[in-house]
């Protein structure tokens, strides 16, 4: 069963990324964000001599998960069960989402406090608890940001990273009640501040919590949140009633297997040794924090995804973020124009292949497959081997088009390497009256059939030597 | 079929087959030298909590003064009570009915134990036990102060991890005050949780 929800653009790619790379504002914030986060990345990555030992655990546990899933997940279902929680299963985002709606109807419950949850967003969560007249209030810092300005999520983990200090004070001022004028200045600290004040008081009146997991544990039934600012734990803490939306692949088979994504995940994620708070509850623990425990296990594409030997690998995402961080494609056009809740290279790997064939056919294409994303994933997931596979099931499953004909011309060049040096001569010919024009190295509109390539990009002009010819003229 | 069922069949249709072996060989060793009482100190300065040293007789003496400013301590029911010997200030015993209301008093300062500490990742481990109580304690009130024994602090996380005695109780791993890296992706100090730690480390 494909999966529905907030994983299929409105727009194609290109379209929706036109607009974002003239917006200078919002690229300088990416650019600032996700430049900071890269270095202290690699900062706290190279502290760790096993890091790559650690990366391939990571992966090795989760193609284990993988292959072992049905088992897995009745493993969980029977531990958490036998600690006092109701296990829920659903096959696709309304299902989820029905399940959820009714838990908190049946509550009572007129609002519910939500822990930043990317399972919870890929089902359209908020937007179904809306229609029957609950509000589901975003108590993480950026969720808080991106709902207020009536805007969407454009990054995994920073959901808010569009915005600089600024903008995010500007939006306090306007759209947040009761917000001390006096004490709002754009200091970080006081915006942090301005959030802990106007949530205080309703994670203390809240009787129903919703949440995602970063892990589930079969062994014990245990689900664990990993988080920065405390809202997490108190979502998890004070409410009476806690549902918890979780993807089938989140889990690990033993507590033992968190020792390595406790690891990976901070590091890779906010470039931190290890994040400010990490919870873990196994069902209900009498006289502390929630005593009704839901969990709603998500299938919603997912067994799709599993199917496929060489996609299936995305399903080992442990949302860290970091190949976002280090994406040239991301960084100027932002997660918008992903179209899915899943941005950057993972979304665009992740969101396809969940969405079936068809919708968001033009995202796999929205990569220069420069190959950053695979060296930064924790847990070795080769997008770039992903986004080559989608490339050729699209390209087949659709009909002659000028893009195809370029790629079959490309790759009857590439196959011969007498061919490949004659047409990089023929290339050069044809650049060479360029080079008196415009720049010296790329040039910005080409002529039809490559009209649309260009729209977006400039495209180097062709070295005015090889590396082989170098080489021949060097060293013969 | 139910929806249980539906995709549990999907599932088993769908997976790769044959076993995937995992190599545990992630967890080195400290390097030889290693001083683990200074790696945590320095994670933890890191962190921007505040860290004291001391022993057992001096630890009432250090414990009142860093309570000369609060209005209240919050106490586990489980706290050595020698711990608090050295300060008058009001004392709210938690028998498990103290509300979030009681605990986010101006001034109020809560005490505990920890169960472990990772010296690598400056990380404090509460298991819920009886010097440490119910997870809002160490949640709502302001400021935490948690006394970690020498004897409890790790080099590592899976060293960590396997010295919980009950991995299904409530865990809360703390590094560090409350903060939050949403804005221009720095780290600020300071939302929902205690935006103060202080760590008493408790030598032998
Ligand atoms: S694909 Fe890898 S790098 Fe990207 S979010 Fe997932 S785990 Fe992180």
């Amino acid at each position: 069963m494909t999966g529905t929800g907030n994983i299929v653009a409105a727009l194609p790619f290109p379209t929706a990324a036109k607009p974002k790379l003239a917006d200078s504002q919002l690229r300088d914030n990416l650019r600032r964000a996700t430049h900071t986060i890269r270095d202290k990345r690699l900062r706290t990555v190279a502290e760790l001599p096993e890091w790559e030992r650690l990366r391939l655990a990571g992966a090795a546990i989760k193609d284990d998960v993988l292959a072992r899933l049905p088992e897995l997940l009745v493993e969980f279902e029977a531990a958490a069960t036998a600690a006092g929680a109701t296990v829920h299963w659903a096959r696709d985002a309304a299902e989820a989402c029905g399940i959820a709606v009714d838990l908190a109807l049946s509550t009572g419950t007129r609002e519910v406090v939500k822990i930043k949850s990317m399972a919870t967003q890929e089902i359209g969560l908020n937007e179904a608890l809306e229609a029957v007249g609950i509000t589901p209030i975003e108590t993480d810092l950026a969720e808080l940001i991106v709902q207020l300005a009536g805007d969407t999520p454009s990054h995994i983990l920073v959901p808010a990273i569009h915005y600089n200090r600024h903008q995010i004070r500007e939006l306090f001022a306007r759209r947040m009640p009761g917000v001390d004028l006096d004490a709002l200045t754009d200091d970080p600290a006081a915006l942090a501040e301005a959030a802990r004040r106007h949530l205080r008081a309703r994670f203390f009146s809240a009787r129903v919590a919703i949440s995602g997991a970063n892990f589930a544990i079969a062994e014990t039934g245990t689900l664990v949140v990993v988080e920065s600012e405390g809202n997490g734990r108190m979502c998890l803490t004070l409410p009476e009633t806690l549902i918890s939306v979780v993807g089938v692949e989140k889990i690990l088979p033993t507590v033992r297997d968190l020792d390595v994504f406790l690891q990976l995940l901070p590091r890779s994620s906010t470039g931190e040794r290890m994040n400010p708070y990490t919870s873990a509850w196994t069902g209900v623990t009498p006289g502390d924090g929630p005593q009704q425990v839901h969990v709603i296990l998500v299938d919603n594409g997912r067994s799709d995804v599993l199917a496929d030997p060489v996609g299936r690998q995305a399903l080992r995402c442990i949302r860290c973020s970091a190949c976002l961080n280090v994406c040239p494609v991301y960084e100027r056009v932002g997660g918008h124009a992903y179209g899915s809740v899943y941005p950057g290279p993972i979304g665009a790997i992740l969101s396809p292949q969940l969405s079936g064939a068809g919708a968001n056919a033009t995202l796999p294409f929205a990569s220069t497959l420069c190959g950053a994303c695979f060296e930064a994933c924790p847990v070795r997931i080769d997008i770039p081997e992903v986004l080559v596979h989608l490339r050729q099931e699209i390209v087949a499953a659709a009909g002659a088009t000028p893009e195809r004909a370029a790629m079959r011309a490309a790759a009857w060049v590439l196959r011969d390497r007498r061919r490949y040096s004659a047409a990089l001569r023929a290339a050069r010919r044809f650049a060479a009256p360029l080079r008196l024009v415009g720049r010296p190295d790329a040039v910005r509109h080409l002529p039809w059939p490559l009209t649309r390539w260009s729209a977006s990009r400039d495209t180097p002009l062709p070295a005015r030597e090889t590396f082989r010819e170098w080489w021949s003229r060097e060293r013969a | 079929m139910n929806a249980r069922d539906e995709v549990l069949t999907r599932l088993r249709a769908a997976r790769p087959s044959g076993a995937v072996t995992v190599s545990r060989d992630y967890d080195p060793p400290a390097p030889d030298g290693t001083d683990l009482v200074e790696l945590l100190t320095d994670r933890l300065l890191d962190y921007r909590a505040t860290v004291r040293r001391c022993d057992a007789a001096a630890l009432p003496t250090v414990l009142a003064s860093l309570l000369t400013d609060a209005s209240v301590v919050v106490v586990p029911p489980g706290l050595p009570s020698a711990w608090l010997g050295g300060t008058d200030v009001a004392q709210l015993t938690d028998d498990g009915g103290l509300t979030p209301g009681q605990l986010d008093l101006p001034g109020a300062v809560v005490v505990t134990g920890c169960a472990i500490a990772c010296a690598r990742t400056g990380t404090i481990i509460l298991d819920a036990g009886p010097d440490q109580g119910r997870r809002v304690l160490t949640l709502v009130p302001d400021r935490h102060i948690c006394v970690v024994r020498v004897d409890q602090v790790v080099y590592g996380i899976p060293e960590a991890l396997s010295r919980l005695t009950d991995p299904t109780r409530p865990l809360t791993m703390i590094s560090g005050p409350s903060a939050t890296s949403d804005i221009e992706l720095n780290r600020v100090e300071g939302v929902h949780g205690p935006r103060h730690l202080t760590i008493i480390l408790l030598l032998p």
